[in-house]
């Protein structure tokens, strides 16, 4: 699918894929990545330039939003100000001109479901953030779409209620079988929620596959990156499993091509510290630079001569090999597991 | 504004407007109700004692037979506002929208408000130029081979004056609506299933009611009281309660039935903004008002 826009702008450059009957399915990238574009043009509010959108298998190109089997739920909530609570979540199925039982039998099922009966009567800017969000959820699932398209709908909210309220999507998700498609740019609500996830930039998709293997095999420096922090070394193979870097000669686990050059990409959680060298492979010394106290780890800044590193070990207070923690300016060693190696192209 | 504390710290700010709407408007309106109940006494002055008969002569009592000539000129001149109000509705709407979402909205704010700068006296002697009998109008009528038309003077000179004088008072509080508007709740209505129509109806309009409901008045009441218009081109064969009025405190020099008029024209209007508020406040619409 591409989609340009009005200046040029090319918003979404290529992308296919395919969602599942009944799954969580996450976009994530950086704002102007294309994602919301990608779900508007799923919506119906956008047309692409080329590229069909199937839902079920019929083709979506002459449907107009009104007709197509989905909701979203907007970023900014897009409530009626004008309506109470009820009105607003009523307003789908008026519109479909269900018999007023049906949509009061309907509405009291949908209140309970995101627990919020007992405020019908408000007007949407008597609501708290999470209210709204809560409401904007029900007046779309009350409809019963096939497909529920949610526009960062966590993005306004503070951290306790997005965690909250992460959880109790993930609940309704699977309680309803629905298929949600879910956009954000935050990287850790993607890992967390989504059955499968797609990683965006300049309007293609990056990555696409299960959280744990985005995280754990990243296919490119920007994913490696993106998707928390990463340790980024240059190399290149000298043979099928050893390279050469700034570092020193590094051993992987990967089938690489000999001459070829890779960006070795290691999670800081995966470098291990030790105050004595290991009689490992991979072992690099390095000064302790500066270290983050962030509560439930310590982050260390190491030198490592032509590069910086990073790692972070859990604050357990054990003093075992793993956990022990180090003072500013002391001479460590830092072993970078072999198995914990991604070798990424380029 | 509750406890003392606020009252005085609202008062230097609200002593100032206070003070000016005592002396322009409460004091002299006071002064205009007591009028309407005495009589005009020597010299053209008022005097007392009380009496009802102004308001028994505007509602064409106090004659031998009942005779509505005033009656039929108030009905007349809410005819005129209430047209005149539908028209610019229906032309100033989509203009709104026009403005608002072109990209010289500017150059046509600025052409909207460009007629203030001249008299107002004098853009409606302009109308005298196109419509009379050798006028712009038929000028160009002629040299496209139809007859002339008669307009001026006629009561359809009048209205299309009025629509003239008055669009932009609706145009101005209906864009500032407009240019507000949260496009994203049409899509919700979309969304939602609603068509083109509906997702007018429940998500563009509701809107926009702040600024067409200002507007509204602003058109409304003034058209409804106008007589510089009717007067210039009528020439005096339109007469309206506007014209009433000001020929009461002017030539006929009867205050005290000038003042009567003005009071029931008030009355009639204050009636309809009450219906109107009553109705709003149903609807929950009473942020609006």
């Amino acid at each position: 699918m591409r989609k340009r826009f009005d200046g040029g702008t090319q918003a979404l450059d290529g992308v296919t894929l395919q969602v599942m009957a009944g799954e969580f399915f996450s976009l994530l990238g950086p704002s102007g990545c294309g994602k919301t574009t990608l779900l508007r043009i799923l919506a119906g509010f956008e047309n692409p330039d080329e590229g069909v959108v199937r839902i079920n298998g019929q083709d979506m190109r002459s449907v107009p939003p009104y007709r197509r089997p989905l909701n979203l739920v907007f970023q900014n909530y897009a409530l009626f100000p004008h309506m109470n609570v009820y009105d607003n979540i009523a307003f789908g199925l008026r519109m479909k001109r269900l018999p007023a039982s049906e949509i009061g039998s309907r509405i009291s099922w949908v209140l309970d479901l995101v627990d919020i009966a007992g405020l019908e009567k408000r007007r949407p800017d008597e609501l708290s953030g999470g209210q709204k969000q809560r409401v904007a959820l029900a007046r779309a699932l009350v409809n019963e779409p096939d497909v529920l398209l949610l526009d960062e709908p966590l993005g306004a909210l503070d951290y306790k209620l997005r965690k909250q309220l992460q959880v109790e999507l993930m609940n309704l998700q699977e309680e309803l079988g629905l298929t949600f498609i879910y956009v954000t740019h935050d990287q850790e609500e993607a890992l967390v929620m989504s059955d499968r996830l797609a990683v965006m930039r300049h309007g293609k998709i990056e990555q696409l596959d299960f959280p744990e293997a985005v995280y754990e095999r990243p296919t490119t420096r920007f994913v490696a990156q993106f998707l928390g922090a990463s340790n980024l070394i240059p190399a290149a193979a000298l043979d099928e499993s050893r390279t050469t870097t700034p570092l020193g000669d590094l051993a992987v686990k990967e089938a690489l091509a000999p001459g070829r050059r890779y960006t070795l990409s290691i999670r800081p959680e995966k470098l291990r510290l030790h105050r004595t060298r290991p009689p490992r492979a991979n072992v690099v010394p390095v000064r302790v630079d500066d270290i983050i106290y962030t509560g439930a780890e310590n982050q260390y800044l190491l030198d490592a001569g032509p590069l910086e590193l990073i790692a972070y070990t859990l604050n357990a207070d054990i003093q075992e090999p793993g956990f022990e923690e180090f003072d500013y300016d002391e001479n460590v060693f830092a072993e970078l597991p072999p198995e914990n190696l991604v070798a990424i192209d380029g | 504004m509750g406890s003392r504390g606020d009252w005085k710290k609202l008062l230097p700010t609200a002593l100032p407007g206070a003070a000016w709407l005592v002396a322009f408007m409460l004091l002299p309106s006071l002064f205009v109700f007591y009028a309407s109940f005495l009589q005009r006494g020597a010299n053209g002055w008022i005097s007392g004692p009380l009496t009802l008969s102004n308001y028994l002569r505007f509602l064409g009592l106090d004659g031998e037979s009942f005779d509505p000539l005033y009656l039929k000129i108030l009905w007349r001149s809410l005819l005129l506002g209430g047209v005149t109000t539908a028209v610019v509705v229906l032309l100033g709407y989509p203009f709104a929208f026009f403005i608002a979402l072109s990209k010289r909205k500017n150059l046509l704010l600025l052409l909207v408000v460009l007629p203030f700068w001249t008299n107002f006296l004098i853009r409606v002697y302009a109308w005298i130029v196109i419509f009379q009998r050798r006028g712009v109008l038929n000028a160009f009528l002629a040299s496209v081979g139809f007859n002339p038309l008669h307009l001026y003077p006629s009561w359809t000179a009048v209205y299309v004056a009025t629509v003239y004088t008055y669009l932009p008072f609706l145009i101005l509080p209906l864009y500032a609506s407009v240019e507000k508007i949260d496009w994203t709740l049409l899509e919700a209505a979309y969304d939602l299933g609603a068509g083109r129509l509906r997702g007018f109806f429940h998500a563009i309009l509701p809107q926009t009611i702040a600024g067409l409901v200002s507007g509204v008045m602003l058109v409304f009441i003034p058209a409804v009281g106008t007589f510089v218009i009717s007067d210039l081109l009528g020439a005096g064969k339109t007469v309206l309660i506007g014209n009433v009025i000001q020929q009461q405190f002017g030539s006929s020099r009867d205050w005290a039935f000038g003042s009567a008029a003005a009071f029931v024209l008030m009355a009639v209007v204050l009636l309809g903004l009450w219906i109107y508020a009553r109705w709003a406040g149903e609807k929950g619409l009473e942020d609006l008002l």
